[in-house]
């Protein structure tokens, strides 16, 4: 695998990553409170996003995260670092959200998970019109440099993006989460997920191709 | 390399994932083509703003609870 070359944000490399994960490890084997405290911090937004993106409702995701951690203290000790530390938590995350959904789909029919998923189709993620018949742009998108920065880092923007997220096919919204919420890395979510690497790659341009379409209707 | 194609590699392109040629060809086709350096650049902040999404502070009832809980694992 090459190296990612443009990353919004700032990740430790796999390697760091490991190194820190494993004397993180340790201190919570220690008992060591602040370890803890600084990992449910950085965790719970993307782990209460992941829950949501099964479960739906807001109350049932913040009950899987808790749950999802009181299962990681209970195993914490036969945890053997084969994946590292954040990976087994997603993974137990994953878990618990899936169990849940399932308990709530017998109470209540789930609209969304019936839906036709087209998570792993090729099809085209730009409407074909904006093409001419040569394959070139009729009307091209738009540069947002001169959309005043105030508007694309304002609270409705962030609002559009929650929208169009909650509005993705279930295995499309997994993966942009664990990408570009949680920001693991593409093999990691291809082993968490129990995907492709290719499967994850279509998921991930569908699920961004989707939000940008979103973005451009209001950013212009 | 046409924009309809070059819109659908733009992952690909990102994840660092194209061959070396048709790596070649596309970046020869962003350099004159505004619609798709636009595209390029509309996902680039796609995927930024999506990121933000992580900053989501934990209720502070919860974050006690689970400190609790944390204090609590050792014990019998």
């Amino acid at each position: 695998m090459q190296p990612l070359p443009f990353r919004s944000r700032s990740y430790p490399s796999p390697a760091e990553a490991e190194h820190i994960h494993d004397s993180e490890l340790e201190a919570l084997k220690a008992g060591d409170e602040a370890a803890f405290q600084s990992l449910i911090h950085r965790h719970h937004g993307p782990m209460l996003r992941l829950a949501m993106s099964h479960v739906g409702d807001r109350g049932v995701a913040e009950d899987v995260v808790q749950e999802a951690w009181l299962t990681c203290l209970r195993s914490l000790d036969r945890f053997e670092g084969r994946s590292s530390l954040k990976t087994w938590i997603f993974g137990i995350v994953i878990n618990v959200a899936r169990a849940r959904r399932r308990k709530e789909a017998r109470i209540l029919p789930f609209a969304s998970f019936w839906r036709r998923d087209d998570s792993d189709s090729r099809r085209p993620t730009v409407d074909q019109s904006r093409f001419g018949s040569d394959g070139m742009w009729r009307a091209g998108p738009h540069s947002w440099d001169n959309v005043p920065e105030s508007k694309v880092l304002g609270g409705e923007t962030l609002q559009k993006v929650k929208a169009a997220i909650e509005s993705l096919p279930p295995k499309q919204r997994e993966v942009i989460l664990l990408r570009d919420v949680a920001g693991f890395e593409a093999v990691e979510v291809s082993a968490l997920l129990g995907i492709s690497a290719a499967n994850q790659r279509v998921r991930l341009h569908r699920a961004r191709a989707a939000v940008r379409k979103m973005l451009e209707e209001y950013l212009g | 390399m046409n924009c309809r194609q070059v819109v659908e590699l733009m992952t690909d392109y990102l994840e660092g994932t194209l061959s070396a040629a048709d790596r070649a060809r596309f970046e020869e086709h962003i350099a004159g083509c505004d619609g798709c350096r636009a595209y390029l650049a509309q996902m680039r902040v796609t995927r930024r703003l999506v990121g933000r999404l992580a900053d989501e502070p934990i209720p502070e009832p919860v974050e006690r609870e689970l400190l609790e809980a944390f204090r609590n694992w050792r014990l019998p």
